[in-house]
């Protein structure tokens, strides 16, 4: 037999149909697996979005004439500073933050209006306590929309190249500035994770309950073959996940897409089949699909913690970095935040490219090395 | 092993946990030859089937099926029988076509073979009127059917059919052995098991497990004959108390 009759009479064919149709007509389950991600995205981003806004902030204010008065409120307008008051030295900004007090100050030097009215450029500063990951973003583009919104109403129709307001934001305590904005493409990674991973158990392990595992398996099916014919059609379905939160993320959240999509729909592929690997493996664990469905949310657990989802791991001890080197998510994320926030190339994801291959492999070949074809 | 036999066992012994479900089961059975297992609820009927598709390990002894050891030559075997399990196991949300076609496709068969070997064997189980139905909306009946025909979609030499007929019709049931007499006239063999003794009485050679013990072997005369009952159900009842007081 040639390699081609070899492939065409593989069982993967018969079962890939059997799971698209068996997927066509299980509407509810189709619609849940694109439908609570999206919900969850939502949720979850405008729980981060109304922590964003409102950032308490307090004012120094060296310059004290009406445009320096005009930029607090140009500040103030954008909605993401709640203003707390003024202060009267940067000791004091320091002491209100340190206290937390306030998350945000405003600093506007003595000469800031001297500089507005000789043409030069002004610079304010915007100080933020950037060891909130999320107030870093809230600060960024209030500030900079701030200031834009100044240098119009300061220029009119008269354009020149150089803005005469520039404000400048410091991040405090976390140089790195993690953002929200940062939050949102990890969602893309969670989200896909804990879907794919209980979706591929669940399935494996109702063809057990249901009882037509156990006539299936008397086939010469290959483990192989089996398999893959159940998760390829949801690589497909990760596919639609991940562009419904893309979508959604642009369109309610205004989550940049500065890379290439398709460097980044090539990197989830082994994103995904790593995961669906992992829900095989499971399914090898448990007898029963609540059982597939609590594990899947075990698995869930050390991903949102250690990947760097939530917290940098960078901060983390030893350990837990070691346990999040185990993960695929971990890999996913940088991958997710470098190409969507960075514009990062092939030339900066490549690592994590390879190590998502590594896993998809690997833990296939467990998975398929430990699914027996018997009822034990 | 002869090239006679499809079936042969030496001392094939099954125990889960504690339980022994099965004890030294030897056991021959002769190629196209309609073979029935019987013996009470929990007696190791299944287990043994299930030993000899390879779905459960043996805890000891040997069994070669249609000429393989199950264990060592599992995919060698999977192509020459099929198997029919006690509990119907074809997938509901598929219509009868489809769940046909995913079987002839598990066993190899591809675009115009497929579809010839699909309606030879729909004309032959008369599934024509139901096959755009979705499995599980059909009566049990039809089901069984359906499963006789998935069994068979790859025309094997050996065939295991686990309490085929449980719960059907006796119209029904009649259709069915007629089904089951035109395999075994083109040479399939058939193990089956069997709650009713007037199919036990249509099958060439019968066993029965009391326990998980065989207690006796031979055509259906000579199982009448050996205990001195005038039917096989009344062998089926005496060999049932007889255990029971044993028990006690
Ligand atoms: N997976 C298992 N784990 C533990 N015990 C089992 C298992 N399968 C079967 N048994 C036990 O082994 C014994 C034989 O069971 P088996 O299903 O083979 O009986 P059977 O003759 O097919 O019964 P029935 O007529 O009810 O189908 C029973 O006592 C049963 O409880
Ligand atoms: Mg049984």
């Amino acid at each position: 037999m040639t390699l081609a009759h070899r492939v065409l009479a593989s069982p993967f064919w018969p079962m890939l149909r059997k799971e698209f149709i068996q997927m066509r007509r299980d509407r509810l389950t189709l619609g849940l697996m694109i439908g609570v991600p999206a919900i969850q995205l939502v949720l979850f981003g405008f729980a981060i979005q109304t922590e964003v806004r409102n950032l308490p902030t307090v004012v120094l204010d060296e310059s004290r004439s009406s445009e320096s008065r005009a930029l607090v409120a140009a500040i103030e307008n954008t909605g993401n500073f709640r203003l707390r008051g003024t202060v009267d030295s940067r000791e004091e900004v320091r002491r209100q933050i340190v206290a937390g007090k306030a998350a945000a100050a405003v600093i506007i030097p003595p000469d800031y209006t001297d500089d507005i009215k000789h043409g030069r450029t002004a610079t304010a500063q915007v100080i933020v306590d950037a060891a909130d990951p999320l107030a870093s973003a809230a600060a960024i583009g209030g500030a900079s929309q701030a200031g834009n919104a100044r240098s119009e109403a300061l220029l009119g129709a008269n354009r020149k190249l150089e803005p005469p307001v520039r404000i400048r934001v410091r991040p405090w305590f976390n140089p790195t500035l993690r953002s929200s904005v940062y939050i949102v493409p990890g969602i893309i990674g969670v989200l896909l994770s804990m879907t794919m991973v209980v979706i591929t158990s669940v399935a494996v392990v109702r063809e057990r309950e249901r009882g037509t595992l156990e006539q299936l398996i008397v086939t010469p099916i290959s483990r192989t073959g089996l398999l893959l014919g159940k998760i390829v059609p949801f690589v497909l379905v990760g596919y639609v996940q991940i562009t419904v939160i893309l979508l959604l993320g642009r369109l309610v959240f205004n989550v940049p897409i500065l890379g290439s999509l398709p460097l980044l729909y090539a990197v989830a592929l082994p994103f995904i089949f790593a995961s669906l690997a992992i829900g095989i493996l499971l399914s090898t664990m448990v007898q029963t699909q609540a059982q597939a469905m609590q594990m899947g949310f075990l698995f869930l657990l050390p991903n949102i913690l250690l990947s760097g989802f939530m917290f940098p791991r960078e901060a983390m001890p030893e350990p837990a970095q070691w346990l999040g080197a185990a993960l695929p998510l971990t890999y996913f994320l940088q991958v997710l935040r470098a190409v969507l926030l960075k514009a990062a190339g092939p030339e900066s994801v490549w690592r994590q490219a390879l190590a998502l291959t590594g896993f998809a492999f690997g833990v296939a070949a467990v998975a398929v090395g430990r699914f027996r074809k018997t009822l034990e | 092993m002869s090239a006679d036999t499809v079936i042969e066992t030496q001392g094939l012994r099954k125990v889960f946990g504690e339980r022994v479900a099965l004890e030294g089961l030897n056991l021959v059975v002769h190629r196209g030859e309609v073979f029935g297992l019987l013996g009470a609820n929990g007696s190791g009927k299944t287990t043994t089937i299930r030993m000899l598709c390879g779905l459960l390990a043996p805890t000891s002894g040997q069994a070669r099926v249609v000429g393989y050891d199950v264990m060592r030559d599992a995919e060698r075997v999977r192509q020459r029988i099929g198997y029919m399990s006690q509990r119907f196991g074809l997938y509901e949300d598929l219509t009868v076509l489809e769940n046909l076609r995913f079987y002839s496709g598990v066993y190899g068969l591809r675009g115009r073979a497929a579809s010839e070997r699909i309606a030879e064997i729909v004309e032959e189980l008369d599934l024509g009127p139901r096959s755009r139905q979705l499995a599980g909306t059909l009566s049990g009946g039809w089901k069984q059917r359906l499963a006789l025909a998935c069994a068979t979609a790859h025309k094997p030499d050996l065939l295991f059919l686990d309490e085929p007929t449980a719960g059907v019709d006796p119209a029904s049931r009649q259709r069915f052995w007629s089904h089951i007499g035109a395999f075994a006239a083109r040479g399939t063999a058939i193990l089956l098991t069997t709650h009713y003794m007037d199919e036990a009485a249509r099958c060439e050679r019968l066993a029965f497990l009391l326990t998980g013990r065989l207690i006796a072997d031979g055509t259906p005369d000579e199982i009448i004959a050996h205990f001195g009952q005038p039917t096989l159900e009344a062998v089926f009842i005496a060999l049932q108390a007889q255990s029971e007081a044993e028990a006690a």
